[in-house]
């Protein structure tokens, strides 16, 4: 069985005026179906760049990504959104809700653009909401929760359509510690039911959670504790 | 996505934000409004002008001297030098075609009319007794001029309304004798006053036998003809009739400009149609100016949901997906706009005719039609631009901003 994800000489470059920054460096990475991994690093190490590139958010300058096998950088644009929409969810610090949407709304985001019927829709919904503890905030605007709450719904957001794995840039960093170790819980939940969980954080603690930590440093893979650099 | 969601998406996208919405939807309005008012006056205009002229009298056929110039050039006339004079005989000759009702003649002048000491100047009108039917007038006393012998006539007068006002005041007039010119004449009616109208204005007018004027202006020709058709079918044989006869009496000359109130009519409706055209077309303006202000408010929409566009981009919505839902939104709000503008012009045309009640200013079909239209094509087509710009934004970049 090919591995979930596969990165082979993956450079990403920005140019800002006259200089270069590297964000990524000959990238080599591969990512097994249902590993639980934690990105860390400094600031500006090149974390976010490198989880943007997973979700095709982003593209390399140069390398191969390939997803569950398929080279997935030479796809045109809506099989590239085809393929975030149905197997990739992204939870992000700043959650990034819709705020006139509604929790439930907001849930069912994912599956409105995907063109999934109401009826199956709320159905999912409903079970949603109730696996993530927000039965009766259904209803309520992002303004209306807390900041866990928000996350929750970020998070059931992310999980709607059943991906194969889940994106999640420091998801606690605007969350107070044991909110944080909640939402991480909820998390690693998902990973124990099969769901490939990538996250990026600088915190320690929570990055040890994880089975396999990854060490970026200035765009390059410094450590990474399944393979012997 | 679905379709009802998409619109859904988009009216909830447009009431996040109610001041950018009732600013889009208001220039909207205004711009329909205005086409449906001005081309409400302009119709209206052209409908009032018309309904004038019906009252003019019907079926309607005038013969003038002279050429018409608008006839085109006509080698024949250039070799006669002046036209033939128009004659009482000429008059009753036209009695003969088929298709003539009634006939009569006309000869204008300006005289003195007096009575007792006060003196005033009139426009005076020889004709015979068939001319209050064919203009349709009203007598408010007495009789009309007698029928007769059109190259005689007695020596009676029917006055105008405001001269019985100015002559007689209190007095009766019926039976008074005048003095017009040289001339005396008893007075035998007194026409209604018509007041104001496109209509023909006897108020100021003083009418006697067509000889007699022509004996007092001391010619023996006719300012024009008036002839009624037997019917409305039979204008243009009664215009071809009356054509043929006087030619033949005017030795083979075409010396005369035979028109018909249907072609003045057109010629009216021509021109206020194009005028109610016109009076649209810049009343179009203004829902240009709105397309371009709804192409400027999407544009700042795009900028301020960046961030969710970014969203929506990671959540796996293609670029056809975002730019529909910002297109939806932009047609939305121009129909809103547009349906408020309808129903505003609708009731300021109402308003018109409330406070004018002979002005029939409804807008025409067409007009409301044409604003609708126009309203939603320029939402939509200067939402192109907006919905493209959201469909390309770059997702990364998007979601780093707040
Ligand atoms: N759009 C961009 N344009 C220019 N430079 C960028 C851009 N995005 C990221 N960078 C640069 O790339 C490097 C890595 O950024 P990032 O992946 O966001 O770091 P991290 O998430 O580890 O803090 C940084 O030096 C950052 O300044
Ligand atoms: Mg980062």
């Amino acid at each position: 069985m090919p591995a979930l994800i596969e990165l082979s000489g993956i450079e990403r470059i920005f140019y800002l005026g006259d200089s270069e920054v590297h964000a990524l460096r000959h990238l080599e990475l591969s990512i097994a179906a249902g590993e639980y991994v934690a990105v860390m690093g400094p600031s500006g190490s090149g974390k976010s760049t490198l989880l943007n590139l997973l979700g095709l958010l982003d593209h390399p300058n140069t390398g191969i990504y390939r997803l569950e096998g398929r080279d997935v950088t030479t796809l045109s644009p809506e099989e590239q959104a085809r393929v975030r929409s149905e197997r990739i969810g992204f939870v992000f610090q700043s959650f990034h809700l819709v705020p006139r949407l509604t929790a439930a709304e907001n849930i069912a985001l994912p599956m409105t653009l995907a063109g999934i019927e109401p009826a199956q829709r709320s159905k999912r919904v409903v079970q949603a909401l109730k696996d993530y503890g927000l039965a009766d905030r259904a209803s309520h605007r992002p303004d209306q929760l807390s900041g866990g709450q928000r996350q929750r719904v970020a998070i059931a957001r992310a999980t709607i359509m059943q991906p194969a794995m889940i994106l999640a840039d420091e998801p606690t960093g605007n969350l107070d510690r044991a909110t944080g170790e909640e939402v991480m819980r909820l998390l690693e939940e998902l990973n124990q039911r099969g769901v490939t969980l990538i996250v990026v954080t600088h915190d320690i603690t929570l990055g040890a959670r994880a089975r396999r930590q990854l060490l970026m440093e200035d765009g390059e893979l410094r450590h990474d504790s399944k393979v012997k650099i | 996505m679905r379709t009802p969601d998409l619109i859904r998406f988009a009216r909830d996208a447009a009431t996040g934000n109610p001041l950018r919405t009732s600013l889009l939807v208001l220039a909207m309005a205004i711009g329909v409004a205005a086409v449906v008012v001005l081309t409400a006056l302009g119709d209206g205009a052209r409908l009032y002008v018309i309904s004038q002229f019906s009252s003019l009298g019907t079926n309607l056929v005038i013969v003038l001297p002279g050429r018409s110039q608008t006839g085109g050039f006509n080698p024949g006339n250039a070799i006669t030098s002046t036209p033939r004079d128009l004659t009482i005989d000429d008059a009753q000759a036209l009695l003969r075609a088929s298709a003539v009702h009634l006939v009569a003649p006309l000869a204008v002048g300006t005289s003195e009319i007096s009575y007792g000491g006060k003196l005033r100047e009139v426009m005076v009108a020889g004709t015979n007794a068939q001319f209050i039917e064919i203009r349709r007038l009203k007598l408010a006393q007495g009789r009309f001029l007698p029928d007769g012998d059109w190259r005689r006539g007695a020596s009676e007068a029917v006055i105008g309304a405001k001269i019985r006002d100015e002559l007689f005041g209190a007095e009766s007039a019926l039976g008074q004798l005048i003095r017009v010119g040289d001339r005396r004449f008893r007075v035998v009616g007194v026409m209604a006053s018509t007041g104001q109208g496109l209509g023909m204005n006897t108020d100021e007018l003083v009418i006697v036998p067509v000889a007699l004027a022509q004996a007092m202006f001391n010619s023996n020709t006719l300012f024009r003809i008036l002839i009624e058709a037997n019917g409305r079918e039979a204008i243009e044989a009664a215009k071809a009739q009356a054509s043929e006869i006087i030619r033949q009496r005017h030795e083979g000359e075409e010396d005369v400009t035979i028109i018909t109130q249907d072609a003045v009519l057109a010629t009216f409706d021509k021109l206020l149609g194009t005028l109610t055209l016109a009076v649209a077309g810049i009343a179009a303006i203004s829902l240009a100016v709105a397309g371009i202000l709804v192409m400027n408010v999407m544009l700042v929409s795009v900028t301020q949901r960046t961030s969710e566009i970014g969203l929506l981009k990671a959540l796996g919505a293609t670029g056809a997906t975002i730019r529909s839902a910002f297109l939806t939104e932009a047609a939305m709000l121009s129909l809103a706009g547009a349906l408020l503008g309808y129903l505003l012009g609708q009731g300021g045309a109402a308003l018109i005719r409330q406070l004018y009640p002979v002005f029939p200013a409804y807008p025409p079909d067409w007009a409301v039609f044409a604003g609708l239209g126009t309203a939603l094509l320029t939402g939509i087509l200067f939402g192109v631009l907006p919905a493209r710009q959201a469909a390309r934004l770059d997702p990364v970049q998007s979601l780093a901003k707040r």
